[in-house]
């Protein structure tokens, strides 16, 4: 049997010690960057939620912010922690614009297939 | 066995064009290949989330539903501590990544000693997780707070928490419970076989696979994997518990 994973491209990642510790270093300025941001998601869920501040335009900033703050710490996790953003620029195209196309699409199409399901539900609002 | 996993294989036998398009290895590629198809998954789920949430005409919101901790027991949310469990669980997987992207790093540079160090704090991190999830699933379904029981035909059809009215809790939607276990669920599964994944490669490590190998490939492989599960939980954690 072919043994596939033996190929040395893997070599091609390995790194010197000086170099590690300028890696390790970033690797823990992302993660400070995650914690803070997650830190902050949770204060702002504990303290402003929704019962407490209403369904209003505040509730409406929050809520794009959670998702901005969670689009944030998915392109630091996929691009940094998976070393997506250091791989050929192919390679990151066949990995993101497929699946951003699809989501993206998934995400219309429910979304507006819901709203017209709510309009036949509830006409009165 | 050694002398299989070391020996070299010349590239003309290993890809059509004599060498990797993108200048990765097979593994790699198809673990990335295999993470787009699992993320249509977990978006999938999300989207039905989405769905649930704008057909129903009531959805409860989560920090008055999560408010519990282990070995405190809270009536009412304001008694409680909102999100507080489910940001350490959180808090959990993101420091899990963290100590894996640390082993692959100390894998790059073939320090054993350091991979194996890792490698125990990301499968450690993992079981607190799970038990976490353990934990809460218990408390929602048997537990003072019980609120979603499984165990009761009427609880699953129509009586799960939906809010809370002069400290009585009032019947919400039950997709809210249903989705729950299907996103939470499935994602600790995801969990759960990452923990597996890391015990099997740590085994490894520690028996010296990929020392002979010469490189530790499989601890990124599974290392993509592992991250994979924190970037769902990310997204879980927004949109489940956030919004």
């Amino acid at each position: 049997m072919e043994r596939d994973d033996i190929i040395e491209y893997s070599l091609g990642a390995q790194h010197s010690e000086e170099d590690g510790a300028k890696i390790r270093k970033n690797i823990w300025k992302v993660t400070a960057l995650l914690s803070v941001i997650t830190l902050l998601e949770v204060i702002v869920g504990a303290t402003l939620s929704k019962t407490v501040i209403g369904d209003g335009t505040t509730w409406a900033f929050i809520k794009y912010g959670y998702i901005i703050l969670t689009l944030v710490k998915a392109g630091y996790i996929v691009l940094s922690f998976m070393h997506l953003g250091h791989e050929r620029k192919s390679f990151k195209l066949t990995v993101l614009v497929p699946y951003i196309f699809f989501i993206i699409y998934l995400i219309f199409i429910v979304i507006n297939e819901a709203l017209a399901v709510t309009e036949v539900n509830f006409p009165l609002n | 066995m050694a002398g299989e996993v070391s020996k070299a294989i010349p590239p003309k036998d290993l890809w059509e064009g004599g060498r990797s398009p993108f200048s990765m290895s097979y593994g790699k590629i198809m673990m990335w290949f295999f993470l787009i198809s699992d993320a249509l998954t977990f978006g999938a789920f999300l989207v039905t989330l989405g769905w649930f949430r704008y057909t129903a005409d009531y959805w409860p919101v989560s920090d008055q539903v999560f408010y519990h901790i282990p070995f405190v027991h809270s009536e009412l949310p304001e008694q409680g501590f909102p999100l507080a469990y489910v940001a350490f669980m959180t808090f959990i997987l993101i420091i899990s990544s963290v100590t894996m992207v640390l082993a692959v790093e100390a894998g790059h540079r073939n320090d054993k000693k350091n991979v194996i160090k890792w490698m125990i704090a990301t499968v450690i991190g993992g079981f607190v997780f799970l038990g976490s999830q353990v934990w809460e699933w218990a408390g929602i379904i048997v537990g003072p707070d019980g609120v979603f029981g499984t165990y009761d035909d009427t609880t699953m059809q129509s009586n799960f928490l939906g809010g809370w009215l002069n400290g009585a809790p009032i019947e919400g939607p039950k997709q809210y419970a249903q989705i729950f276990y299907c996103v939470t669920g499935f994602h600790g599964f995801h969990v759960f076989s990452g923990v597996m994944i890391n015990i099997v490669i740590l085994i490894n490590v520690i028996l010296g696979t990929y020392e002979k190998r010469g490189h530790y490939e499989m601890v990124e492989k599974g290392g993509l994997y592992w991250h994979f599960v924190d970037l769902v939980w990310v997204f879980v954690f927004t949109f489940f518990y956030l919004l």
